[in-house]
């Protein structure tokens, strides 16, 4: 055998359990030292960038470079509030499952800015196709906690009347659409979504997310597909969190050197963004959706960061990746991130972070209680069974009439 | 009245459409400037602009997804899929996302639109243009399946559905487009223009989405099917000289039971029939539910007369094809006269 004959390969992450993870090779551009394009710059013109990495604050929590956003401390304050309130709610009702009070649970650390940056970049006139792991949008959006923990725990209070697991939220009000447990789909229906915008004139922006595995499915060829050729206003955002699963990001990107890469070949403005900094997601977004508003089409952003918990409830990540990934990150964390920053520019301080940490416990822990005042998925009370039949059309048939008789209810 | 075939009472439908409802917009694969690959959405492009009848690419999911997330925008998207045999790559859309978006949101979101798609067989399209995949949407809570079998109804059916608040998979005999079908392959073509239901008015008007009809009155025995076959039923009938009532079901989901089992109730003895491979086909749905209703009143087995377990053969077309020497057979069976 030589090197020059086909062989079949079969890509494998570089550390699995037992494993000193060391991330030093990992090809990261340094906070600040990406261009900045205008928002209508041609396609062509992110080619660096979707090879990049937009980063804005550097090792030393300054902002630095041309993509800071120049936030006032009022809004960063208002972004780290949301994404630690994030984390105290998925750690809170991690162990209300862990106590059997929900079916399932996944939770957003370490990609708290993904979700919490995007929202605050957008309006939120603009609409929401998230996955599963950006309820940070429905914080920084202002959803009720009461509400969404209702969902959670599937009462009678649920929103979606239990219809649908834990964590895939909906929120019509807040424009933020139905969770699909699918993957992927949402990708080319927020494209549709954009479309029926820009057909009726109106200057919405549409914004989805999908994980890195997701980026494998053909609906992600659809979606790009669509927003090139119909030059839609969305903003895709690819959450590069370096697991699907058990399944590392290698087997899905291929031999691409980045997910944001991918976009290119569309003609699409892309940009590989550090997700565990807030400023560099909020001022991406808010880049893509300008461009989008301007009539300049998508943008694809790939949120480099790291998933640093479990799937979902149901997976022990200690099987299939080196425990100690998550500690040795190179982009760190996004609170901790943007927390120095803040203290470091003399407008917060460990005090502060620590106090309001309490508060939010205490107000996860008081809306808990409010919630499971009005049931719970295993001792009710629950939407009325009569529900099941209800919404599946507009109006029920001589079917399900005769089914929802045939069960009793 | 004018006399339209079946391709343009459609085409006339999508034209009041678009005419009344400034939401509507179409699009598939080659339906835009060229008007469709059977001419359905021919001229529209031209009347009402491409930002409202246009090109697709070619990903029948695409297709589906840009329809749910118009729809959910408050759209009405008339989309169309260039063969029933192609609208598998649009399945997990239609499934997974279509058919549930009203019920996984508790009514937030919707997705109503409609899926037009030439179906069936008969025109020697070999196994990847003559499939009649009804019986998977069927199954499928959430959406509704329409199959009209003349000009008349396609026209009511589609302007129906297209204002119906639930997703609609339309699908559209494409040997019957031009003329009724005996079910004799050599027989002269056949004109809309000198059938009953070739007549079409020229505006608005609707074809009830959850009603059977009775196309031919019996006493004998009940013929229940759908589409192309519609028309071999009656002409086998005539020709056997069996007094059978036949029922067009025009939508499959959901049935109209009430006609069904009237039917049956007086004659006892039933044919479901369709193009689609027997095994959980939806005459199976039909077969049971008549057992159901109507067991007391049967006189004979409930006779599944369908295409065969096989793909769709080209060169064999008439073979699997349930024409009118089977539909003979079918019939004089449940009469117990073969």
């Amino acid at each position: 055998m030589t090197d020059r004959q086909p062989r079949l390969h079969v890509p494998s992450p570089p550390f699995r359990p037992g494993d000193e993870p060391d991330f030093s090779g990992l090809d990261l551009q340094k906070a600040g030292e990406a261009k900045r394009p205008a928002p209508d710059a041609g396609w062509k013109e992110t080619a660096d960038l979707a090879t990049g990495l937009v980063g804005v604050l550097d090792h030393n929590h300054q902002a630095v470079g041309e993509w800071d956003p120049g936030l006032n401390p009022e809004v960063l304050r208002e972004g780290l509030r949301h994404m630690a309130l994030t984390r105290v709610y998925d750690e809170r009702m991690l162990k209300l499952q862990r106590q059997g009070k929900m079916s399932f649970y996944m939770k957003s650390t370490g990609e708290e800015a993904v979700g919490v940056a995007a929202a605050m970049a957008l309006r939120k006139s603009d609409m929401v196709f998230p996955s599963y792991r950006q309820q940070g949008i429905l914080f920084a959006r202002g959803r009720d906690i009461v509400d969404m923990m209702c969902h959670c725990i599937s009462n009678s209070r649920d929103n979606l009347k239990g219809r649908q697991l834990p964590v895939h939220y909906t929120w019509a009000e807040g424009n933020f659409f139905s969770i699909s447990g699918n993957l992927g789909t949402q990708f080319p229906q927020a494209v549709g979504y954009a479309m029926g915008a820009a057909y009726k004139g109106e200057d919405q922006v549409t914004a989805s997310w999908i994980g890195d595995g997701t980026t494998a499915e053909g609906d992600f060829h659809a979606a790009l597909t669509l927003a090139s050729t119909y030059r839609a206003p969305v903003v895709f955002n690819v959450v590069n969190n370096q697991w699907a699963i058990s399944t590392w990001q290698g087997i899905a990107k291929g031999d691409a050197p980045t997910f944001a890469a991918k976009g290119l070949g569309y003609g699409i403005a892309s940009i590989r963004v550090d997700g565990n900094d807030f400023l560099a997601v909020y001022a991406a977004t808010k880049w893509a959706a300008e461009r989008a508003r301007m009539g300049k089409g998508a943008t694809m952003l790939e949120l480099f960061t790291y998933r640093g918990d479990a799937h979902s409830t149901s997976d022990d990540p200690g099987r299939y990746r080196a425990k100690t990934e998550y500690t040795v990150w190179p982009l760190g964390d996004p609170i901790e991130r943007l927390k120095n920053h803040l203290i470091g520019i003399g407008e917060w301080d460990e005090e502060r972070h620590e106090r309001m940490v309490e508060e939010l416990t205490a107000l996860v822990v008081k809306s808990y209680k409010e919630a499971e005042s009005h049931g719970t998925l295993h001792d009710g009370p629950l939407a009325p069974t009569q529900t099941i039949f209800e919404d599946v059309y507009a109006e029920p048939d001589w079917r399900l009439r005769r089914q929802r008789q045939d069960l009793g209810v | 009245m004018p006399a339209m075939n079946m391709l343009q009472a459609l085409n006339s439908a999508m034209d009041v459409l678009l005419e009344k409802n400034p939401d509507v917009v179409m699009f598939g694969e080659d339906t835009g400037y060229f008007g469709g690959v059977f001419g359905a959405t021919q001229g529209l492009q031209k009347k009402y602009g491409a930002d409202r009848v246009f090109d697709a690419p070619i990903n029948e999911a695409a297709i589906a997804a840009m329809a749910i997330g118009m729809a959910a925008k408050g759209l009405k998207p008339v989309a169309e899929i260039q063969f029933a045999d192609y609208i598998f790559p649009a399945f997990d859309q239609i499934i997974s996302e279509m058919s549930r978006l009203r019920y996984r949101s508790a009514g937030q979101f919707t997705s109503a639109c409609v899926i037009r798609s030439p179906w069936g067989g008969g025109i020697r399209g070999g196994q990847t243009h003559s499939m009649s995949p009804e019986a998977f949407f069927t199954h499928i809570p959430g959406v509704k399946v329409v199959v009209p079998s003349n000009p008349y109804d396609a026209k009511g059916l589609l302007i129906a559905a297209a204002e119906s608040d639930d997703p609609i998979i339309f699908f559209e005999p494409k040997r019957i487009y031009n003329g009724p079908f005996d079910g004799v392959p050599d027989a002269p073509l056949k004109s809309w223009a000198k059938h009953a239901k070739g007549e079409v008015p020229e505006g608005h008007y609707t074809v009830p989405l959850d009603k059977a009809e009775i196309v031919r009155e019996g006493e004998a025995c009940t013929v229940v099917t759908y589409g192309t076959l519609v028309h071999v039923a009656e002409h086998a009938a005539e020709k056997a000289g069996i007094d059978a009532e036949i029922i067009d079901l025009k939508t499959l989901a959901p049935y109209d039971i009430e006609t069904i089992a009237a039917s049956v109730n007086k004659t006892g003895r039933v044919v479901v029939a369709h193009e689609a491979p027997r095994t959980s086909g939806f005459g199976a749905e039909l077969a049971a539910q008549i057992q159901e209703e109507c067991f007391y009143a049967l006189e004979v087995p409930i006779y599944r007369l369908t295409g065969w377990d096989t793909p769709y053969p080209h060169a064999h077309e008439w073979a699997y094809f349930p024409g009118q020497a089977r539909f003979i057979r079918a019939l004089e069976t449940v009469m117990e006269t073969r």
